[in-house]
């Protein structure tokens, strides 16, 4: 027996590429754009959105029953907060140091759009194993992004890849420094990130036309 | 049986109920982690001065390393050898004055109150080093970080750290390439307590100049190099009296 059936395995896939969060259902665009100067912290935000997008999910879909309808983006705040704080919480107990590294993030996954737009359109609808999956699954698209963004902007912008100087040293000129190139400040500021998401939709439509939308 | 989860009665009982399982849970965590976490809180201080005095484990031109947990109390009480609370012109050793809290001191000081200044004194192979905690604000949240200088008012480190600068940008401020530069800057202007500027395009991005109050800015991090500025020169000014009784003994 598969470990995943064919639907379900299309759950996790599905978001990687063709319903890709950031490039096809556009959201989460607004931590795209403030975190992924450096490639660092796109992993770190990737990593944090991923346990608390599964795990919400799998708490909505439990409850999908039992919430009234009238406040449920309220009850669905109020979940993705408190899983947030729980972890912030133990962390600042038990692992000071990483809690130091993500706190910065803790507001920034509380309002990302992608963990609301999931509960509502999925998880809500949805029993918790499809959800817990689905979860991952847009965690995922929405990180392979993020990475993407980061690696591009650390390596125009400063150079560097997760701190490390790739291209040499621009201020004695070394390395690809010496033969005249310069790191481009634009790229480390957030309008880079549109640009660098906006070649991506381009190079993703233009592989796949299915994409596009005809009006 | 289904539930009528479209009924207003039941829409309150669910809030009702939510509100008060999840500030349970939440204040169960809370008292139950505050003692850990105060700690934590505690020995970081701790990190962050001995940091700042250049009793850390860097090696060369890496990443910021403090001293570990586990032995930060000893080094601490090994280094630091006087902590003092200025009041206005009421100077009293405290060996607790790391603790204070710099954000209550600035409230009361808006109330009309004397602000309690804890200053601490360090000694490192014979040499003093005076080590002024500092915090202001960045692009997003609180910044603070602490600063050592010597008798003759030169920055011997600095240590910053933030709440929720942006990441990349701002939050580069406790990075050691942003932080290194300020060694050996002079926080006096001929006379005056000038602080040290972030400063933007000042043609010395190795930081050679040491005389001319200024380090290079982080590039993409305009506001928050405005309040290190901003924040070493008000927090230089209040010590102003007491370091300049330093500085011409």
């Amino acid at each position: 027996m598969a470990l995943l059936t064919k639907k379900d395995a299309s759950l996790i896939l599905d978001p990687l590429a063709d319903n890709n969060p950031i490039t096809i259902q556009v959201l989460g665009i607004c931590s795209a754009l403030a975190i992924t100067a450096e490639l660092k912290a796109s992993i770190v935000m990737a990593i944090s959105v991923l346990f608390v997008l599964g795990v919400g999910n799998v708490v909505i879909s439990l409850l999908r029953n039992i919430i009234p309808s009238k406040i449920r983006i309220i009850v669905q705040l109020i979940v993705v907060a408190t899983l947030v704080i729980i972890v912030d919480q133990i962390l600042k107990a038990y692992a000071y140091e990483l809690s130091k590294t993500l706190s910065v993030f803790v507001g920034l996954i509380i309002t990302n759009c992608i963990i609301m737009g999931r509960f509502e359109a999925f998880a809500l609808g949805n029993g918790p194993w499809k959800s817990f999956l689905d979860g991952i699954g847009n965690a995922l698209g929405y990180g392979i992004i993020l990475i993407i963004v980061g690696f591009f902007r650390e390596l125009l912008g400063s150079g560097t890849l997760l701190g490390f100087p790739v291209l040499g040293n621009p201020i004695s000129k070394t390395g690809l420094y010496a033969t005249g190139y310069e790191n481009n400040g634009f790229m480390i500021i957030p309008p880079a990130a549109l640009i660098v998401v906006g070649i991506i939709i381009w190079i993703q439509r233009s592989k796949n036309k299915a994409l596009i939308e005809d009006n | 049986m289904a539930i009528n989860t479209e009924k207003n009665s039941y829409t309150v009982i669910f809030a009702t109920l939510m509100v008060v399982v999840v500030g349970t849970v939440l204040a169960f965590l809370a008292s139950s982690l505050s003692d850990k976490i105060k700690e934590n809180e505690r020995l970081e201080k701790q990190q962050n001065i001995l940091y700042a005095m250049g009793i850390n484990q860097n090696k060369g031109e890496g990443n910021v390393s403090f001293i570990p947990t586990d032995q930060v109390a000893g080094e601490f009480s090994k280094y630091i050898k006087e902590q003092l609370v200025i009041e206005g012109d009421k100077i009293t050793k405290d060996d607790q004055a790391y603790l204070i809290d710099l954000k209550k001191q600035a409230t009361a000081a808006k109330n009309g109150e004397t602000r309690k200044l804890p200053l601490f004194i360090g000694d490192k192979d014979g040499s003093q080093y005076y080590i002024i905690p500092m915090r202001g604000k960045g692009l997003w949240d609180a910044i603070w970080g602490f600063v050592a200088l010597d008798d003759k008012m030169v920055v011997q480190g600095v240590y910053f750290d933030h709440a929720a600068e942006t990441p990349g940008l701002g939050a580069n401020i406790k990075q050691r390439y942003f932080m290194d530069d300020f060694s050996g800057e002079s926080i006096l202007a001929g006379t005056k307590y000038a602080g040290i500027a972030v400063a933007k395009g000042n043609n010395d991005p190795l930081n050679k100049i040491k005389d001319d109050n200024e380090v290079d800015a982080l590039a993409g991090a305009t506001i928050t190099g405005n309040g290190v500025s901003a924040m070493i020169s008000e927090s230089v000014n209040m010590y102003s009296d007491y370091l300049e009784t330093i500085r011409v003994k």
